[in-house]
C-alpha cells in the first residue's frame, strides 16, 4: 500500500485520450492522494497537459474513469461533468501553461471573478431574476443592500487575504496585464484558490521564473497544502521545483505511463532516466548533477 | 525612391527627400486622377467622347504635390513640427517660446482674416479663420482649466452637466420660448434630441452585448424591430396602451435575444458576427413576407401615443393632458412628453448597465470578453453568461423599438435595414467599446452632428447656392470614423474604469482590455 493510497482523492483509470489516429494518453492510471503533492512529469509532448486537460473537463476523454471523493463522501466521475462544474461541484482548480488572466481587469477584480458562484448565490441571479426564486435577493443586489451586499464584502475579504499570501496586496487595483511575468504567475494561483478547490492543477507553475522566484513558489505551494489542506497535482519541467516539493511523482512518456511512485523511487528508476532524461552521457551526467544537489 | 530622412540630416538633405517624396506622390496622383478627374465623358452626336480636363488634373496633382511637400518640410521632416504647438493644447505638456509664438501668431492673423473677410463678405475665408480660432479657443480653455484645477473630476463633472443639460434643456427652452418668443426652431430640436436619445438609448444596450461580453453583434436592429412590432401589433389588434405594452415588448426581445444566442453559443468573433448579421436580416424579411401579421411592406399605421397616467396629449381627447392640468392645447407638449419617456428609457438603461457591471453577471461578462477559457476553468457557465447578455442587451432594443413606434405611429420593415445595425454598432466602436461616456458622445457626435448638417446655411454660403451638405453626410461620416480611429483607435473614451477598488480608482487604459473583434 502506497501512503497517498490510505486517503484517496483522485483515482485516474485507464485514461486514454485520442484525437483521430494520434494516441496523446494511452491507458494512464494514477491515484492523487488528499493533501498530497503530485507531480507530473515527462518529456515535452508525453501527454501531461492532455491528462491535465481530461481532469479539469476541457477535454473529454475517449476512454477511462477519473473518480474524486469530497472529504464528506460525495463523489463525482470527472469525465462526466462539464468543465465549469468540475470547478464549481467537483472543486478541482486549474492554471494554465500560458498564463491566462483577464488583463484588462484589475487583480482585485480577477479574484472577484473567480467568486463568481459565491456571489451569484448571494444576489439570486440569473435564477432569480428568471425562474421568481430569491427575487428579494436580486432587488437587493441591484441595490447593493442586504444578503448581497455581506456575501461581497467577505468575497472582497478573501480576495485581500490571499492577495496577501502572495504578497501582491499593494497592487490590488493595477490591471492584471500590467504585472510582471512572476506577480502575474502567483495571481493566477491566487486566483485558483479563490475558487476554495479540494485539488489544484498547475500547469508549469515555475516556468520562466528565476531561481529565486521559484524558491518562492515552493514554499507558497507548501504553504498552501499546510494551511489549506488540498491536494495539489502539478506539471513541471523544472527538476528543482518537483524533486523538492512533490510526495509522489508520475511519468508519463509518449503517453504512456512509464513511472509511479515515491520521489526517491522515481529518481533512480532507469526507464525514467533513460525516458526522460535522454541517453546521451553528457545530458545524464548534467540532468543527475541537477536531480542530485 | 529616397526615404524620408531621421533627425539630424541637413536642410539640404531634408529637402531633397522632401522634393523627391513630392515628386512621387504626385506621379501616384496623376495616374490615379487621369481617368477619375482628368477625363470626362460628353454625350454628343457622334456617341460618347472622351472631354479631358487638364486644368482640373493639375489643379488636384498641384495640391498634391505642394501638399506633400509642405508636410514634409514643415511637419514630417521639421526638427519642430508646424503642428506640435496645436497638440500640445490638448496635452499637459510645457509650452516652450517657440510654441507660443506660433500659436500667438495664428491666433493674431486669423482674427486679422476674419475681420477682414467680415468686412468684404468672403464666407469661405470667414469659415476657415472662424474654425482656426475656435479651435485654438477650445484648446487655451483647456489648458487654463487643467492648470488651475489639475485634480477636478472631468468625467464625473462632465456626466452629471450632461444629464442635467438633458433634463432641463426640453422645458427650459420652451418656457423661454413661451415668455420671450424667441422664435427657437422647438419641433425640429426636439424631434432632433428624441432621435439622438433613440440611438444613446441603443448604443448603451448594445454597449452591454459588444462592450462588455465582447460578442460582435451585427444584427442588433433586429431586437428593435421585435418591440417596434410587438409594441405596434398588440396596439392596433388588442388596444393595448404604450405603458402596458413596454415590459411585454422588452421581454419578447429578450426572449428573441435567447433564441439567437443559442445556435451561436460556440462562434466568436467573425463568424458570430456573420450570424448575428443574417439574424437580423431573417427578421426584417419575415417582417416584409409575412403579410397577415405584419402588413408586410405597408406596415403598421394608427399607433397610439403614450398617455400621462392616462391623460393623452391629442387635441381631440376629453380630458386631456392641457385641459386637465388647466393649460393651454400645445402640440409640443406631447412631444416634450416623448422626449422625457426616451430621456427615462435610456437612463434606465445606462443605471442597469452600470450597476450589472458591479454585479457577478457583469463581471463575467467582463471576463468572457478578456479570456473565455479562464472563465470556465474558474466555474463560470458561459452559456448561461452569454444568453444573459444577449438577452439584457436585446432587452434593451426592444424598449427602444416600442419607443420608436410610439413615436413614429408607423412602422414599416423598411426602418430596420443592416444599416441601422451598423450605425448602432458604430456607435458604440466609436464612443469606446463598454464604456458608457463615450457611446453617448459617440451617438450624439454621429446621429445628431450628421443630422444637423442638413441644415446648414453657413456652409451653402461658403460653396455656392447649389452645395446640399446633406449629400455629403456619408463621405463626412466615412472621414470622421477614419479619423477617430487613426487618433483614437480605442473610442473617444478610452479606459475603462474598474468595478471594485482595495485603494483608489484609476482608469485602465483600453490597450490591456479585450474587445470584441472581427
Amino acid at each position: 500500500m502506497r501512503p497517498w493510497e490510505t486517503d484517496l482523492l483522485l483515482r485516474v483509470q485507464h485514461l486514454t485520450m485520442r484525437f483521430g489516429g494520434v494516441v496523446a494518453v494511452d491507458d494512464v492510471s494514477f491515484e492523487v492522494g488528499r493533501q498530497d503533492i503530485t507531480a507530473l512529469i515527462g518529456p515535452n509532448g508525453a501527454g501531461k497537459t492532455t491528462v491535465f486537460n481530461c481532469i479539469t473537463g476541457f477535454y473529454k476523454p475517449s476512454e477511462g474513469m477519473m473518480k474524486l471523493t469530497h472529504p464528506d463522501g460525495q463523489s463525482f466521475n470527472l469525465e462526466q461533468l462539464d468543465d465549469h462544474d468540475i470547478n464549481s461541484h467537483a472543486r478541482v482548480a486549474r492554471t494554465f501553461q500560458n498564463i491566462r488572466l483577464f488583463p484588462g481587469m484589475t487583480v482585485l477584480e480577477n479574484l472577484m471573478v473567480a467568486q463568481h458562484n459565491v456571489l451569484t448565490r448571494a444576489s439570486g441571479l440569473p435564477t432569480g431574476a428568471v425562474l421568481g426564486f430569491g427575487i428579494f435577493a436580486t432587488v437587493g443586489a441591484l441595490l447593493h443592500i442586504g444578503g448581497f451586499a455581506r456575501a461581497e464584502r467577505e468575497a472582497v475579504d478573501y480576495a485581500r487575504y490571499w492577495l496577501d499570501r502572495v504578497d501582491l496586496l499593494r497592487r490590488a487595483d493595477v490591471p492584471a496585464g500590467e504585472l510582471p511575468y512572476g506577480e502575474q504567475r502567483k495571481l493566477e494561483i491566487a486566483r485558483a484558490m479563490c475558487t476554495r478547490p479540494l485539488l489544484l492543477c498547475l500547469d508549469e507553475p515555475a516556468a520562466g521564473l528565476n531561481a529565486r522566484e521559484s524558491d518562492g513558489l515552493n514554499e507558497l505551494l507548501l504553504s498552501i497544502r499546510a494551511e489549506e489542506g488540498i491536494a495539489l497535482l502539478l506539471i513541471e519541467h523544472d527538476m528543482s521545483v518537483v524533486m523538492r516539493i512533490s510526495d509522489h511523482i508520475v511519468v508519463l512518456d509518449y503517453g504512456k505511463q512509464i513511472a509511479d511512485g515515491p520521489r526517491e523511487e522515481v529518481r533512480n528508476d532507469p526507464r525514467v532516466i533513460a525516458a526522460y532524461l535522454g541517453v546521451s552521457d553528457e545530458e545524464v551526467a548534467e540532468v543527475e548533477r541537477e536531480v542530485r544537489p | 525612391m529616397i526615404p524620408l530622412s531621421e533627425p539630424g540630416k541637413s536642410f539640404g538633405q531634408r529637402l531633397k527627400s522632401a522634393l523627391a517624396d513630392a515628386i512621387i506622390a504626385g506621379w501616384i496622383a496623376f495616374f490615379l486622377f487621369s481617368l477619375l478627374l482628368g477625363v470626362r465623358t460628353v454625350d454628343k452626336v457622334t456617341g460618347l467622347t472622351l472631354a479631358p480636363r487638364p486644368g482640373l488634373l493639375a489643379i488636384a496633382v498641384g495640391i498634391v504635390v505642394f501638399g506633400r511637400l509642405l508636410l514634409n518640410l514643415f511637419v514630417w521632416q521639421a526638427e519642430h513640427p508646424i503642428t506640435t504647438p496645436f497638440a500640445k493644447l490638448f496635452t499637459s505638456k510645457q509650452f516652450e517660446r517657440r510654441d507660443l509664438i506660433v500659436l500667438g501668431s495664428v491666433a493674431f492673423v486669423s482674427t486679422l482674416v476674419f475681420i477682414i473677410a467680415s468686412i468684404v463678405h468672403a464666407a469661405g475665408f470667414q469659415l476657415v479663420a472662424a474654425c482656426l480660432l475656435a479651435f485654438l479657443g477650445i484648446g487655451t480653455i483647456r489648458r487654463v482649466i487643467v492648470y488651475f484645477f489639475p485634480n477636478l473630476p472631468y468625467a464625473r463633472i462632465f456626466t452629471i452637466g450632461g444629464i442635467a443639460f438633458a433634463i432641463l434643456f426640453p422645458l427650459v427652452s420652451y418656457l423661454l420660448e413661451k415668455a420671450f418668443h424667441l422664435g427657437l426652431p422647438l419641433r425640429y430640436l426636439f424631434d432632433l434630441s428624441i432621435l439622438v436619445l433613440t440611438y444613446v438609448m441603443l448604443g448603451w444596450g448594445l454597449n452591454i452585448v459588444v462592450g462588455l461580453a465582447g460578442l460582435l453583434d451585427l444584427g442588433y436592429v433586429a431586437f428593435y424591430a421585435v418591440g417596434a412590432y410587438v409594441f405596434a401589433l398588440l396596439a392596433t389588434h388588442f388596444g393595448l396602451g404604450f405603458w402596458m405594452c413596454l415590459p411585454v415588448a422588452g421581454i419578447a426581445a429578450a426572449l428573441w435575444g435567447v433564441i439567437l444566442g443559442f445556435p451561436v453559443l460556440r462562434l466568436r468573433g467573425d463568424y458570430l458576427a456573420i450570424v448575428t448579421l443574417a439574424f437580423g436580416e431573417i427578421v426584417r424579411i419575415i417582417l416584409i413576407n409575412w403579410t397577415p401579421v405584419t402588413n408586410g411592406p405597408n406596415g403598421i399605421s394608427d399607433i397610439p401615443k403614450p398617455t400621462f397616467f392616462g391623460l393623452p396629449f391629442s387635441a381631440q381627447a376629453s380630458p386631456n393632458f392641457a385641459s386637465f392640468f388647466g393649460l393651454k392645447y400645445d402640440p409640443l407638449q406631447g412631444i416634450i412628453f416623448l422626449y422625457y419617456v426616451i430621456l427615462g428609457l435610456a437612463l434606465v438603461t445606462n443605471l442597469v448597465t452600470i450597476r450589472l457591471r458591479r454585479l457577478p453577471i457583469g463581471r463575467a461578462w467582463e471576463a468572457m470578453r478578456e479570456d473565455e477559457i479562464a472563465c470556465r476553468s474558474l466555474g463560470i457557465n458561459t452559456t448561461i453568461t452569454k444568453l444573459t447578455a444577449f438577452a439584457t442587451g436585446a432587452l434593451f432594443g426592444g424598449l427602444a423599438g416600442s419607443f420608436f413606434a410610439t413615436r413614429q405611429g408607423f412602422i414599416s420593415p423598411e426602418s430596420f435595414t443592416f444599416i441601422e445595425s451598423a450605425i448602432i454598432l458604430a456607435i458604440v466602436v466609436l464612443g469606446g467599446m463598454g464604456s458608457q461616456l463615450g457611446v453617448a458622445i459617440a451617438a450624439i457626435v454621429m446621429v445628431g452632428g450628421f443630422e444637423a448638417l442638413r441644415h446648414t446655411a453657413g456652409l451653402q454660403s461658403v460653396f455656392g447656392e447649389g452645395f446640399d451638405p446633406a449629400l455629403y453626410r456619408m463621405l463626412l461620416f466615412g472621414v470622421a470614423m477614419v479619423g477617430i480611429m487613426v487618433w483614437r483607435p480605442r473610442g473617444i473614451v478610452g479606459s475603462r474604469s474598474p468595478t471594485i477598488v482595495v485603494h483608489d480608482v484609476k482608469p485602465i487604459p483600453k490597450n490591456l482590455v479585450e474587445e470584441a473583434r472581427a
